[in-house]
């Protein structure tokens, strides 16, 4: 019994580094707390760049989520604290980058790629009905065998 | 012919891996090119290393292009710059400002003590607030900062004699061409 609560301490553990990880900041109600929540972790920490501000620990993520915070306290809405911190930092520190002509590629390559191989298969499905329309199995399918 | 189409496609898949690879060789992912490049400087008041009565602006700095390089005793790197800022860098000619971001001003002026204080002025940026200001997000940055106060260039990284050649000297040129 003891080994087993000592197992289950231990297994516990890992948690307190994770109750470390983001300083606590004093947040004036539930729904405040929620908006830094979701805005923090929309946007991304300069330094460890694969991190969200929200999970980062890098110092300049410290920096950064209390400059968030405060911006919050004095009002400011989500959009002004996007653009304070793109203006200094880039687009690079948003998640989800804005629809417009450079990032066009990024929003819509995808897609296109997609209508490309659907395009493909069409024709082959199209070609391939033509060339034999009654055998359903591809016995006597010797040239296009890919 | 239609046999050879899966060869083509894997040539070109070749080719944009390729490619891929090649380009990263070329660009650090990890820089993320500054937004402030060709905009004026964000406006700043700080105390001066040591002297924390007197404080230096962004208005006093003006009329002659500087270096503002971005250090602190806490920074590896920096280390590893450091001889750069004490011959080459000195050797350009242009002030060189130090902005010494979230540091010990104590720890501060004792790695000056031991490894050579290269600056003309050192401001202290204790809070890292001034430090957002100028998109700073990993010490060692070096601005260089032109006589009307607009940021014409930044190096992110330790500077090193490629850098200087291949950077920084065509980017006073471009500075000594348009202001005779």
């Amino acid at each position: 019994m003891r080994r087993a609560l000592l197992w289950f301490a231990l297994c516990l553990l890992p948690m307190l580094a994770m109750a470390q990880a983001i300083q606590p900041l004093p947040f004036r109600d539930r729904a405040e707390e929620v908006r830094f929540q979701k805005l923090s972790s929309e946007l991304r920490c300069p330094m460890c760049q694969n991190e969200t501000l929200a999970d980062s620990n890098a110092p300049i993520a410290h920096d950064l989520r209390r400059q968030v915070f405060e911006m919050i306290q004095a009002g400011k809405s989500d959009d002004e604290i996007k653009s304070y911190l793109v203006d200094r930092y880039s687009q690079f520190v948003l998640y989800k980058p804005p629809v417009e002509p450079s990032t066009w590629l990024l929003w819509f390559g995808p897609l296109v790629v997609l209508a490309a191989g659907a395009i493909v298969v069409a024709v082959q499905v199209r070609r391939r009905a033509r060339q034999n329309p009654t055998a359903a199995t591809p016995a006597n399918d010797t040239e296009d065998d890919w | 012919m239609s046999r050879l189409i899966p060869f083509f496609a894997f040539i070109a898949l070749v080719g944009l891996f390729g490619f891929g690879i090649w380009w990263n060789t070329r660009h650090d992912q990890h820089e993320i090119v500054s937004p402030l490049i060709d905009k004026p400087a964000p406006a700043f008041v700080l105390p001066v290393l040591g002297e924390p009565a007197r404080t230096v602006d962004k208005a006093s700095l003006l009329g002659k292009p500087y270096f503002l390089n971005v250090f602190a005793s806490w920074c590896i790197e920096c280390v590893h710059e450091h001889p750069m800022l004490m011959t080459d860098m000195k050797q350009l000619g242009l002030p060189l400002v130090g902005f010494n971001y979230k540091d010990d001003p104590e720890a501060a002026t004792s790695w000056l003590a031991e490894h050579g204080n290269p600056f003309d002025v050192i401001v202290a940026d204790r809070d890292g607030r001034a430090g957002i200001d100028f998109g700073v997000y990993a010490a060692p940055e070096t601005f260089l900062v032109d006589a009307k106060g607009v940021i014409r260039y930044k190096r992110i990284g330790p500077i090193t004699p490629d850098v200087i050649e291949k950077e920084i000297r065509p980017a006073l040129a471009a500075l000594a061409k348009e202001a005779p």
